[in-house]
């Protein structure tokens, strides 16, 4: 089967190169990349106007499946992926099950080949039950297929515990993924502690909880050699933290939301809970922070954390309310910002969503070499539209963004070479 | 001054005057080998049943000379003497009060002791402790017909009733000198010699 | 010449060691007789002091010391009485009044039989004490390699398992450094004790890899108590990467040897069908340590270096 995309602007990070070209895709792998390609009954897409980038890679979704599929599950969220430009998806564990045993994360490989577009790579528990005691059996797991280790959803206090699943990583060579937060300064915390929080009445969950557990995650990745890999960093503090660790020679990786990279906790002024995540939404110089860090390498990536909820769940108080926000589909928007306020530069906006992803995940992606794979999204960046949940392909409709117009879109995704959605059509297959 | 001994066969190469350990040769490796000639021709002369014969040499000295032994019974009345090694050094009677553990020999009895006459072979034998010590040895292996004692060289000075039944030679000497078979490296063929060292101190056999 | 006492093989030189091994040759011999038992130590005492069961060592010992004839006397105080180290002098301090001629001592903490031995007239011997090290099984281990392979200088030995809480590592990787051996250590990241390789010796955490072309190895119990410290996620994981079976065996040398100090844990460290013949020579080590401490005893009891001229 050959694809040829003609007409866009090639933007490959691995090779440096943005220029305007035509890529030939045969055989599920990148066979050409360059001006005026020719190719005899290939399918053409039409790409003038548009970016044509490696697929999307996130790094952090929560995709729901086995347990709660009413909020979501695998097949959907492999829609959701792909309509927003993302051909592979990292899920995360806190799943009921929890994906703590290999027969989970065959389960959830089987139902990914079976009803996905995009590639799943799943995530397992560090603990069992993620309860914080137990370390899972990671060289099984890996065998298995799973690609990190995480508690997130929940933290692991027990720093002897922290420390012996760092160590213990050592052995099968994967990263770590910290939700870096002290439950104990957290508390009943659900917006960020400041003025807002104030003025909202509602109880506050401090920078400091952050900055204090990615310092504590540091400083034990430092002592075990373990690959930290820090998820969804939403302070300065912790900004600051990495970025000296790293100097320092740890091994350490980090990811931002691309609401913490938009958004302050002014916008839960108004207690919508769409606006309730975990980390909670931080103050302008957090925001700031956040965004020098991204353009400066600080943070290497951007994951969405997206985390379906179901209507009649966040449709409550928001002390009550599950925290979390879906974010597949508005990814490409929302963190075009920073291409347009010129922080990032389109090569390197691109790089944060796919090259450095993929290679954190230790699996191919982010490049359009010859040979790589086929994951191919084209982004038409000037693309208006307004994003409307219910009709996305998310089970879910939880997002900040609903109803508001949004400029840049993903027009169409390729994976392992073949078309699985355009915007047009939306998701081709299965 | 170092006094003459009995008359020796051979020369006396190493006769040194006053001063450091003066060292004589009292036994050469022709009157050895004789020695051990002689010692066969009376073992064959005293014992009635010469298929129980077992040589037992007490190491190192002993080894060698019922080696010798045995060869010698082998060419004068076509025997096969089986020789055992048997190392007393865990039955002495003098091991915890002294400081250093002495090093411990091999033992090595091919042959069962039962109903054997056993013919222990020691080079040189002086207070008869060792002797004592092989005995006891000997019983733990089994319980033999009879227990015979051959000496390459009686020193004298003994402490308890032990009597060598076939010695090569009746060595007076003082205590303080030490008397020693040496050249025991070079083997069954190698030249061995019988040397009195004044030295002071020196092993109580 | 040793010290009045055994407490640890890092004390000692490799002189020291071979002149055990040597010793424990002769008694092995006297362990092939009819009559197991020579005179060497009748009349006097020895006292077993486990503040830590163990029924293998100490009867091992036991046997060890009535083969020399000796008195032995099996003292093994209940570990909730005797917690306080004032405790555990005091008993020993009566102990020593009684004149014996040594006093072997297994305790759970590092340390105790140094602290015994400073205060007693009779030597010790460490019969194992916490993490520290275990003496007399690294010595029949080195004697157990010694007798197989004729040899111990340019071996390779690799020991597999719970390092970082094994006294049997620790003695062995010196015993076995300090004769010439190259010594490995192979075990999960969470198992290997901080900055071990300053001892001389390589720590992997791979198995295959430390088993490449080794001669010997050596495989420590794992404890199902270690799961509560988070040290491994479970016996099945453990015994996935790091138990030993046939097809694991074939990095090492054709002609490798396996051991382990026992009491085994069939399936887990060891599989079923390798620990019960060649290439495991586990009986051979139960074997030699009788002959390894009636050695230990023969050169220790009844020994003060400080009386003697």
């Amino acid at each position: 089967m050959r694809i040829v995309i003609r007409g866009g602007r090639l933007l490959d990070p691995t090779a440096g190169r943005d220029e305007p070209g035509d890529l030939l895709i045969e055989d599920g792998r990148i066979a050409a990349a360059g001006r005026d390609l020719t190719a005899e009954g290939a399918l053409t897409i039409d790409a003038a106007g548009g970016w044509v980038v490696p697929g999307f890679f996130d790094l952090h979704a929560h995709l729901r499946e086995p347990g709660q599929e009413y909020k979501e599950d695998i097949a959907s969220g492999g829609r959701a992926a792909v309509a927003g430009g993302f051909c592979a998806v990292a899920c995360m564990a806190n799943t009921h099950p929890v994906n703590d045993d290999p027969s989970v994360t065959e389960y959830i490989l089987d139902r990914a080949r079976h009803e996905s577009p995009a590639r799943v790579f799943p995530i397992a528990a560090a603990t069992r039950g993620l309860a914080g005691e137990v370390m899972t059996e990671m060289s099984a797991l890996v065998e298995a297929g799973v690609i990190a280790f995480s508690d997130d959803g929940k933290t692991i206090m027990d720093s002897g515990v922290m420390r012996r699943v760092l160590e213990y990583s050592g052995l099968v060579r994967v990263p770590v993924i910290t939700h870096a937060e002290d439950r104990s300064l957290v508390r009943d915390g659900v917006v960020n502690e400041g003025p807002v929080s104030t003025r909202l009445g509602l109880p506050g969950n401090p920078a400091a909880a952050e900055t204090i557990h990615v310092a504590r995650d540091l400083v034990l990745a430092e002592l075990t050699g373990a690959h930290l890999h820090v998820a969804h960093v939403s302070t300065a503090g912790a900004v600051d933290q990495i970025r000296a660790a790293r100097e320092r020679g740890v091994h350490v990786t980090a990811e931002v939301t691309p609401h913490h990279l938009t958004l302050t906790d002014e916008a839960t002024l108004g207690y919508d809970t769409n606006t309730k995540m975990a980390p909670p939404l931080r103050s302008e110089a957090d925001v700031r922070a956040c965004r020098a860090a991204l353009a400066d390498g600080t943070l290497d990536a951007i994951a969405t954390d997206h985390a379906p909820h179901a209507v009649h769940e966040k449709d409550v108080e928001f002390t009550a309310a599950p925290a979390g926000v879906i974010g597949l589909e508005t990814a490409v928007p929302v963190t075009l910002d920073l291409v347009r306020a010129g922080e990032l530069a389109p090569l390197e906006w691109v790089r944060r969503l796919s090259t450095n992803p993929a290679r954190i995940a230790g699996r191919p992606g982010g490049s359009l070499a010859v040979g790589a794979p086929a994951d191919v999204a084209v982004i038409d960046p000037e693309r208006r539209w307004r994003y409307d949940p219910a009709k996305g392909f998310s089970k879910s409709r939880n997002s900040p963004w609903a109803g508001r117009e949004l400029v840049g879109r993903a027009i169409a995704t390729l994976v392992a070479g073949r078309l699985v959605y355009d915007v047009e059509r939306g998701v081709l297959v299965p | 001054m170092v006094p003459s001994p009995n008359a020796t066969a051979g020369p006396d190469p190493r006769s040194a005057p006053s001063g450091e350990s003066a060292e004589r040769v009292v036994l050469d490796d022709t009157a050895i080998r004789r020695a051990l000639v002689r010692i066969a021709h009376e073992l064959v002369e005293h014992n009635e049943h010469l298929g129980d014969l077992y040589l037992v040499a007490i190491p190192n000295g002993g080894v060698p000379l019922a080696r010798a032994i045995a060869a010698n019974l082998h060419q004068i009345a076509e025997l096969e003497v089986p020789v055992g090694i048997l190392d007393t050094t865990l039955y002495r009677d003098d091991l915890l009060s002294r400081g250093d553990r002495p090093p411990l020999r091999r033992t090595e009895m091919p042959s069962a002791v039962d109903g054997r006459v056993v013919v222990l072979v020691d080079d040189v034998v002086s207070t008869g402790r060792t002797i004592r010590a092989a005995m006891d040895a000997l019983m733990d292996f089994g319980r033999p017909q009879a227990v015979q004692v051959v000496g390459l060289v009686d020193r004298g000075h003994r402490e308890l009733p032990i009597k060598i039944d076939y010695v090569g030679k009746n060595l007076p000497t003082q205590r303080s000198e030490r008397v020693e078979l040496r050249g025991l490296a070079g083997g069954l063929e190698g030249a061995l010699e019988v040397v009195v060292r004044a030295d002071g101190g020196g092993e109580a056999r | 010449m040793m010290g009045r006492d055994l407490l640890a093989i890092e004390d000692l030189d490799r002189g020291d060691l071979e002149r055990i091994l040597e010793t424990a040759v002769r008694m092995e011999e006297v362990g092939r007789r009819d009559v197991k038992k020579v005179p060497t130590l009748r009349g006097r005492t020895l006292i077993n002091l486990f503040f830590e069961a163990s029924t293998r060592t100490r009867t091992s010992f036991e046997i060890a010391g009535k083969r020399l004839s000796a008195d032995v006397v099996n003292f093994t105080p209940s570990s909730s009485s005797l917690k306080k180290a004032e405790s555990i002098l005091d008993t020993a301090m009566t102990l020593d009044a009684m004149a014996p001629d040594a006093v072997v001592v297994r305790h759970a903490v590092a340390g105790v039989p140094k602290r015994i031995a400073d205060a007693l007239e009779a030597p010790v011997i460490n019969a194992g004490d916490g993490a520290h090290e275990h003496p007399t099984q690294a010595l029949l281990d080195l004697f157990t390699v010694w007798q197989e392979k004729g040899r111990l200088d340019g071996l390779t030995v690799t020991i597999v398992g719970d390092i970082v809480h094994s006294r049997v590592a620790r003695s062995n990787l010196y015993a076995f450094s300090k004769l010439g051996a190259e010594v490995r250590l192979a075990a999960p990241p969470t198992m290997l004790p901080p900055a071990v390789e300053a001892l001389g010796v390589k720590a992997y955490t791979s198995l295959r890899e430390a088993l490449e072309g080794a001669d010997v190895v050596m495989l420590l119990r794992i404890q199902q108590e270690r799961l509560d410290g988070c040290f491994f996620p479970s016996i099945r994981e453990y015994a996935a990467t790091f138990g030993l079976d046939r097809a694991k065996l074939r990095y090492a040398r054709d002609d490798a040897i396996v051991m382990h100090p026992g009491p085994i844990n069939r399936g887990v460290e060891i599989a079923h069908d390798l620990a019960d013949r060649r290439p495991s020579v586990i009986l051979d080590q139960v074997r030699n340590g009788v002959a390894v401490r009636m050695a230990v005893l023969y050169l220790f009891a009844g020994r003060n270096p400080r009386r003697e001229g």
